[in-house]
């Protein structure tokens, strides 16, 4: 479904990824670890198309088409999802009328009539009682005021409204109690299916209990240094970094 | 012949007309000679810097418009409001069209400001009131000496207002190029609550030149709330002259929504004349070409114990220019006084200009004043956030202006107003969006 070919971004002139290169098959959770300035929250705003960035090198397909060019709500369109780090606070403008209006550009753009009105609130009430998200909030303004953990959970609200292809959790589990993640994850694994994608960005192998991986990756200056299973995350846990530098080294 | 010259030779043939015993008479005299001798204001004075009328005065403007320049009501329906019944004071080419209107004087008056001058039984009202308020400066004083016509409201004590009064102006361009002079006296009795919304419409392209003063009198307790619509055609101009003067625990409000017109300049002057009142001006500016709207606040804070609270939004497109120049002065004795002023400022194009100059004099020791003023362009990372969730660049720029202005429309008390004020601004930025803020 994604295939990322030696990928190479920068932002003002500094390089920040250096031939990163992943292949995520449908159906497949891939986690991608990393210590801080590693360059994952960048592989992700690059694969979204954040503009700030300028791809080098290197190439980025969503089942074989080659969306680097493309702007982020073409790649939105296409069913790319990023779930962000830091969600942006959009004073005046609620949950509601904002995925609302997520949605109905997204389905302008595939040349679909906006979904009735009914339809959508059906929709609305069914992924909000599974992210455990109090009606009240779906009429306040879009992350303004919200806790971090009511931030995230909003983001996979919209996810699991916008049900894309493939979508990047960018440390959606930072500032989040454990009963949160798990509501969070298990909106995620609800998400999932055999035609769909998810790859999670995190700092700590907690998340990854609950939102088993397929595949660990760890990025290590703009690089994927090591991949491997689930078992990859528990050593990185134990062991920290310093262990895969050295062999890097080696 | 310039602008002055004329004004002040018409004057005289104007003054000729009028009955010797007008209780205005002397008024009028004493404000023709600010206006001789001050003349139009120039940028060499530092309230008018930012805002030239040197384009407005080479027109030759008509003073004094035929009669009867009649309209069909189905002409200019859309801009009265709709589900609401309202009283309506209307004026075409500056004369008043009682077709369009609909005055009362049942308990209230809601007429016209050209009865109340020259009927005996509103004698006392206008001595104590007319022309108190407004500024003695070169343009209040122009209209002034030459007013005669506008809407005059009195409310007494203890009564609200059922219906909002809608003041329509609208010019016919059946003149090459108009100036007109509306002059309106607003008196809120104790206790009593009124809404007034305020609406100057050019029907051509040809040049209207408004130069408008408003006085509002709120007594104790009373609640004014004031909307001005600004959405007019590109070749008219306004130069508002409000002046509110506030007794005790008095709460005034004024919305100023400026989309439209060539150049505009809002003098708003609010003067707390009692102790707790409060004040309110909030405004939303969207211009686009070369429009130019100039905000020239002031809160007189003279009184303990009052607030009052400003908040200007502008979004400058093109090259439109926009000036906010707000001050608030407090008073030695108005201790406790609560003073904020916000106005932020967001500019589109790399034409645009915004001319911001918040200014506080503070005489009093205890006082809790605030400003802020911001001028930048829109969040780079709100517009990634948004168009990553498909919404497409223009659509999410929308979005974000919206989002950006509409805090100052929460406050809009009548809903059908809200909602049309929504529907302007999404106009102006010319987006549909799929739901209504």
């Amino acid at each position: 479904m994604l295939k990322i070919k030696d990928l190479h971004a920068s932002v003002e002139d500094k390089d920040i990824l250096n031939g990163v290169s992943l292949n995520v098959n449908a159906g497949e959770v891939h986690a991608i670890m990393g210590p801080n300035g590693s360059g994952k929250s960048t592989l992700a705003a690059v694969i979204a198309g954040k503009e700030e960035f300028v791809v080098e090198k290197g190439e980025i397909f969503l089942d074989d088409q080659d969306i680097s060019e493309m702007d982020p709500e073409e790649r939105a369109h296409k069913g790319i999802f990023l779930s962000f780090q830091y969600p942006v606070e959009i004073p005046g403008v609620t949950v509601t009328n904002f995925i609302k209006t997520a949605i109905n550009e997204t389905r302008k753009a595939k040349g679909l009539e906006e979904m009735p009105a009914s339809d959508m609130l059906k929709k609305i009430k069914a992924k909000a009682d599974m992210l455990d998200i109090d009606r009240k909030f779906l009429s306040r303004s879009l992350n303004e005021g919200f806790s971090g953990g009511e931030k995230k959970r909003n983001e996979i609200f919209q996810m699991a409204m916008m049900e894309p292809k493939l979508a990047i959790l960018d440390e959606t589990d930072s500032g989040l109690d454990i009963d949160a993640l798990k509501v969070v994850a298990n909106g995620v694994n609800k998400f999932r299916n055999k035609d769909n994608a998810v790859i999670v960005i995190t700092h700590y192998q907690r998340l990854l209990d609950y939102i088993v991986p397929d595949f660990v990756h760890v990025l290590m200056d703009g690089k994927i240094v090591k991949s491997g299973d689930k078992e990859l995350a528990y050593k990185l846990e134990e062991k920290g970094y310093d262990w895969i530098k050295e062999e890097v080294k080696a | 012949m310039s602008l002055k010259d004329k004004l002040l030779s018409s004057y005289i043939a104007f003054e000729d007309h009028l009955e010797e015993d007008s209780p205005i008479h002397d008024i009028r005299n004493e404000a023709i000679k600010v206006f001789e001798a001050e003349g139009f204001p120039t940028k060499k004075l530092e309230a008018w810097k930012y805002t030239s009328l040197n384009s407005l005065l080479k027109e030759n403007y008509s003073i004094f418009p035929k009669q009867d320049h009649s309209l069909e009501f189905k002409q200019v329906k859309k801009y009265f409001l709709h589900d609401v019944d309202t009283y309506k004071v209307v004026f075409v080419d500056g004369v008043y069209s009682s077709f369009l209107s609909e005055t009362t004087h049942d308990k209230i008056d809601v007429c016209l400001l050209s009865a109340a001058l020259n009927k005996p039984k509103y004698k006392p009202v206008i001595e104590a009131y007319f022309n108190k308020a407004a500024k003695q400066d070169s343009l209040s004083s122009l209209n002034t000496a030459f007013a005669k016509e506008g809407a005059y409201v009195f409310i007494p004590n203890h009564k609200e207002v059922e219906k909002p009064i809608e003041i329509i102006n609208f010019s016919t361009g059946n003149e090459a190029a108009i100036m007109l002079q509306p002059r309106n006296l607003i008196v809120v009795g104790e206790n009593s609550h009124v809404q007034i919304i305020e609406r100057h419409q050019s029907l051509s392209g040809n040049a209207v030149f408004t130069n408008s003063v408003t006085e509002i009198f709120a007594e104790k307790r009373a609640y004014v709330d004031y909307y001005k619509i600004q959405n007019d055609n590109t070749n008219a101009s306004l130069i508002d002259n409000t002046n509110i003067w506030q007794e005790q625990e008095s709460n005034c409000r004024v919305h100023t929504f400026s989309f439209g017109g060539k150049l505009t300049r809002n003098n708003l002057n609010f003067y707390q004349k009692g102790e707790r009142c409060d004040s309110t001006l909030k405004g939303i500016t969207i211009l686009e070409d070369k429009q130019h709207v100039d905000h020239n606040t002031l809160v007189h804070h003279i009184e303990p114990n009052c607030e009052s609270h400003q908040d200007y939004k502008g979004i400058f497109g093109d090259a439109s220019t926009g000036v906010f120049n707000g001050k608030v002065v407090v008073e030695k004795e108005a201790q406790k006084t609560d003073a904020f002023q916000q106005n932020n400022n967001i500019l589109i194009h790399d034409k645009a200009t915004i001319n911001a100059k918040p200014q506080l004099e503070i005489f009093a020791d205890d006082v809790k004043c605030s400003h802020g003023c911001t001028i930048g362009q829109l969040d780079e990372e709100a517009l990634f956030y948004m168009r990553s969730r498909g919404i497409a660049k223009k659509e999410a720029r929308a979005l974000l202006m919206y989002a950006f202005a509409n805090n100052v429309l929460e406050s809009v008390k009548i809903p059908e107003l809200k909602v049309r004020i929504n529907k302007l601004i999404a106009n102006k930025i010319g987006v549909r969006l799929g739901f209504e803020l």
